[in-house]
């Protein structure tokens, strides 16, 4: 049997307990929205990125598409290079740096990660490729599935050495 | 024949299951002391069902019967046998009929061990495991049935996905990881037993501590093998990138890891009753959670390999568990009223506490932005990820608070303390805690994250060490024993529990330090080689010596040979290398890593052509990876050095261990008996 005043101390403990516990779990959902929001990764398409417009800019995006024909331009003596990234409705201009993968060529379905630039043009420092047994590359009149795409990519995984 | 056999004895299994579900509880209500026997005797033959149909499905592998659907499906004549073996869980059918055996195996070995005790709550908990033996012997039995024959069996079969059998360690990884998961289950049933039983007690803390602290050491080492595979086949220079796969192992060790420091709480205080028995379930509800989110394809993950249909059938499950969890917590409510308080927060107590709070805002944090995504495309249709930096940013800040928790909790007494009892137990380890800061700083380390968990991490490490061995140095004051002799007897024998737990301690204080400097010390650089070019890393000259193309039985290899000299001497020469295989459009890549005490050397192929000799090189310095695993292997060897069974059997409860509640004297030798 508690005396009074130990219950009193008791209740007066579990009462500060719980306003820790409800100040503690609102600044953590503070955090918690605000990390999330400001982290984002979009998955877009071609289309999905030329509607975005403006909020393409500077946001994390992964784009996904097929490499159109012809496109494919390499920067002299340097890995860098630039391509065209379709899905047979509209395209946008990429600039990677890095070494492209094996399978990188005209037609492949690949997911570019990194944003739009003002310029125009979109900056990437990771390039990769879709692949899928089941995936079969469309033809240049057919729409590209990005949202396949990306669920098929393999590498999607950021280079831990290049963190802060 | 195969495909028949399999199917009746996976029937057999799922009758077993739900008979044996049904004659448990049975038995629990009426307190039949013949209905529990023959629970037990059914649990048995369960597990005896699941080994069958496992070595079964085994045996056509090695046979390759294509009549069978699943060897038909990753069966290929041309792989080496143990590729053969280990396709068993390459692939999704197969890998719910793996899990039910392990499934079996772990309420066999829980079953027997407690074949004699704990009548008052045991057959309840044969019931809930059987229950959940009944669901995945259902699922094998129906949406993943991997017995189904084929009508025109083909004559060879496409073989698992290659990323599976480029890697040995894909034959450990899995089993560990399952071992792990599917473990969860028998503190689940555990907990719901005690609460239907209504006995919290002593009784219910020790098979609980022992039946989840077998799975969380599986886990862990899953966890880290799983991130060493990921450094060793995919290519990318990592061993973590917060994927929902990862995260889905990561989540349930996270809140059973909790558990099993409130678990040490409840023991010594008999409080968080409530509190223990919620993570438990949350961590079982989690695995299945989990399992949804790596089996129903709904996630883009590098790990996805396998997608179906059973997403709908394991989140109604998922449900019921969650359902039944809360409803057997309300039920019990007025059981799990503490019977002591905490006294004051500066103590061993109140540090656990805070542990508890810190591992549970950090599940949250990683469940928020795991889901997050999942709810997104569910509400808006738009499709996205929380980014990486989300994850980091959330687990640096409670990594560094944990391993810093992990120097000051030990040094605290249970009760209440003198503020100067408390300077003379926390100020020394700020000498090791400004060494290891100093060591950092003249290395080079300037991130300020870093350095902070270099500070903490040096702090933990005094003060573990120094609690490791001052029960040892203790008995050699008071007795006199060799040293040999007093090491087997207080920290092999009744002290084993304590030395053991520092010893994870140790294991993860390495880890966490190790994890801050390699990703944050690294360098990384491409480049493109012809032949006879070189690259320079770091103190390194990569030369590229030739490429090859080497033909095997179940792939080509096309092989980098690139020399790698420090100054003017040559260390070694690594073999990064595209792999081909049969019916598959990509190669795949593998890299090669040399690995010494302070950093790796990590070579990866990006792109290759034997004819031109050129190769497109991904070059990193990973500083520390390889600690690691050795840390690792360190929490494992713990986890089971407090597993092993004690020589003397107890004929008495323990009595419950007084703390000395004023005092900041030495801890008792033993800290309880597990």
């Amino acid at each position: 049997m508690d005396s009074k005043p130990t219950l009193s101390s008791r209740q007066r403990g579990r009462r500060f307990a719980i306003v820790a516990l409800v100040i503690a779990a609102a600044a953590f959902a503070v955090i918690t929205v605000g990390g999330i929001g400001e982290n984002l990764v979009y998955y877009w398409g071609p289309s999905e990125l030329r509607e975005a417009g403006d909020r393409a800019v500077g946001a994390s995006i992964r784009l996904g598409g097929q490499v159109r024909k012809g496109s494919i331009a390499f920067e002299p003596r340097s890995s860098d290079l630039q391509f065209d990234v379709t899905d047979g409705r509209s395209s946008v201009h990429v600039r990677s740096s890095g070494v492209p993968p094996q399978m990188f060529r005209e037609g492949i379905g690949v997911v570019v990660e990194g944003t739009m630039n003002r310029g125009g043009y979109f900056a990437s420092n990771r390039l990769m490729i879709s692949h899928n047994n089941e995936y079969r590359a469309p033809g240049e009149k057919d729409k590209v599935d990005a949202r396949k795409l990306m669920k098929t990519t393999e590498g999607l995984k950021k280079e831990s050495g290049a963190a802060d | 024949m195969i495909p028949f056999l399999g199917r009746s004895l996976i029937l057999l299994g799922l009758l077993a299951a739900t008979v044996g579900s049904m004659v448990a509880f049975a038995a629990g209500t009426q307190r039949s002391e013949m209905g529990w026997r023959w629970a037990r005797r059914i649990a048995y033959l369960f597990a005896a069902f699941m080994v069958l149909a496992n070595l079964l499905m085994v045996f056509a592998l090695l046979t390759h019967d294509f009549s069978v659907s699943y060897v038909s499906q990753v069966g290929s004549r041309a792989l080496p046998v143990w590729v053969t073996v280990t396709s068993l869980w390459s692939s999704l059918e197969g890998s719910i009929l793996f899990w039910g055996l392990i499934l079996g195996l772990y309420i066999a070995a829980a079953t027997y061990s407690n074949r004699n005790q704990h009548p008052e709550y045991m057959p309840y908990a044969i019931g809930v495991w059987l229950a959940c033996a009944a669901f995945f012997s259902f699922l094998i039995a129906g949406p993943a049935q991997p017995f189904l024959t084929v009508t025109n069996p083909p004559m060879d079969g496409p073989g698992p996905n290659p990323l599976l059998q480029n890697h040995i360690l894909m034959a450990i990884h899995p089993p560990f990881l399952y071992l792990g998961y599917v473990g969860m289950t028998i503190p689940f049933g555990l907990a719901s037993a005690a609460l239907l039983a209504g006995s919290l007690g002593h009784a219910f803390l020790r098979p609980l501590r022992t039946w989840l602290l077998l799975p969380w050491t599986f886990l862990t080492v899953a966890i880290v093998l799983g991130g060493w595979w990921a450094y060793e086949v995919l290519g990318w220079g990592g061993y973590w990138a917060w994927d929902p796969v990862e995260n889905a192992s990561f989540l349930p060790w996270l809140s059973a890891t909790a558990a099993l420091h409130s678990a040490v709480v409840m023991e010594r205080r008999s409080i968080l009753k409530g509190w223990t028995t919620t993570l438990v379930m949350a961590t079982f509800l989690l695995t299945i959670l989990g399992t949804f989110m790596t089996r129903s394809g709904v996630f883009n993950s590098v790990h996805s390999f396998t997608q179906s249909s059973i997403g709908p059938t394991i989140l109604a499950f998922l449900a019921v568990a969650l359902a039944w969890s809360v409803a057997l917590l309300a039920l019990r409510i007025d059981k799990l009223e503490s019977e002591g308080e905490i006294a004051d927060g500066r103590s061993r107590e109140g540090a656990f506490l805070l542990n508890n709070l810190l591992f549970v805002l950090f599940t949250f944090t990683i469940l928020i932005g795991t889901v997050f995504p999942l709810i997104v495309e569910s509400v808006k249709g738009v499709q996205m990820s929380v980014g990486r930096p989300y994850f980091d940013k959330m687990a640096v800040p409670v990594g560094i608070a944990l391993l810093f928790l992990m120097g000051i909790g030990p040094s605290l007494p249970w009760g209440r303390t003198t503020s100067l009892q408390m300077k003379k137990a926390l100020l020394p380890p700020l000498i090791g805690a400004v060494v290891l800061t100093l060591i950092g700083l003249l290395l080079g380390v300037r991130n300020g994250w870093t350095l902070a968990t270099l500070f903490a991490g040096g702090y933990t490490a005094q003060v573990t060490l120094r609690e490791m061995w001052l029960p040892f140095l203790e008995r050699r004051r008071r007795q006199n024993e060799t040293a040999a002799s007093a090491f087997v007897n207080v920290q092999l024998g009744r002290g084993r529990r304590r030395f053991a737990a520092y010893i994870v301690h140790a294991g993860a204080a390495i880890v966490i330090v190790a994890i801050a400097v390699s990703s944050t010390m690294g360098s990384s650089r491409q480049t493109q080689l012809l032949r006879g070019e070189t690259a320079t890393i770091g103190p390194y000259t990569l030369k590229l010596l030739d490429v090859d193309d080497r033909a095997e039985s179940h792939r080509r290899s096309v092989v980098a040979r690139v020399e790698v000299s420090k100054g003017e001497k040559r260390v070694a020469v690594l073999s990064p290398a595209m792999n081909y295989y049969r019916a598959q459009r990509e190669p795949i890549g593998t890299p090669d890593v040399r690995t010494t005490l302070t950093s790796d050397l990590y070579l990866s192929v990006m792109n290759i052509d034997p004819a031109s000799k050129s190769v497109g090189l991904l070059a990193m310095i990973n500083p520390m990876v390889g600690w690691i695993w050795m840390a690792t292997a360190l929490m494992g060897l713990g986890g089971v050095m407090a597993l092993l069974p004690r020589r003397r059997t107890e004929l008495t409860p323990a009595a419950e261990p007084q703390p000395s509640a004023r005092t900041l004297s030495v801890e008792p030798v033993a800290e309880s008996p597990s």
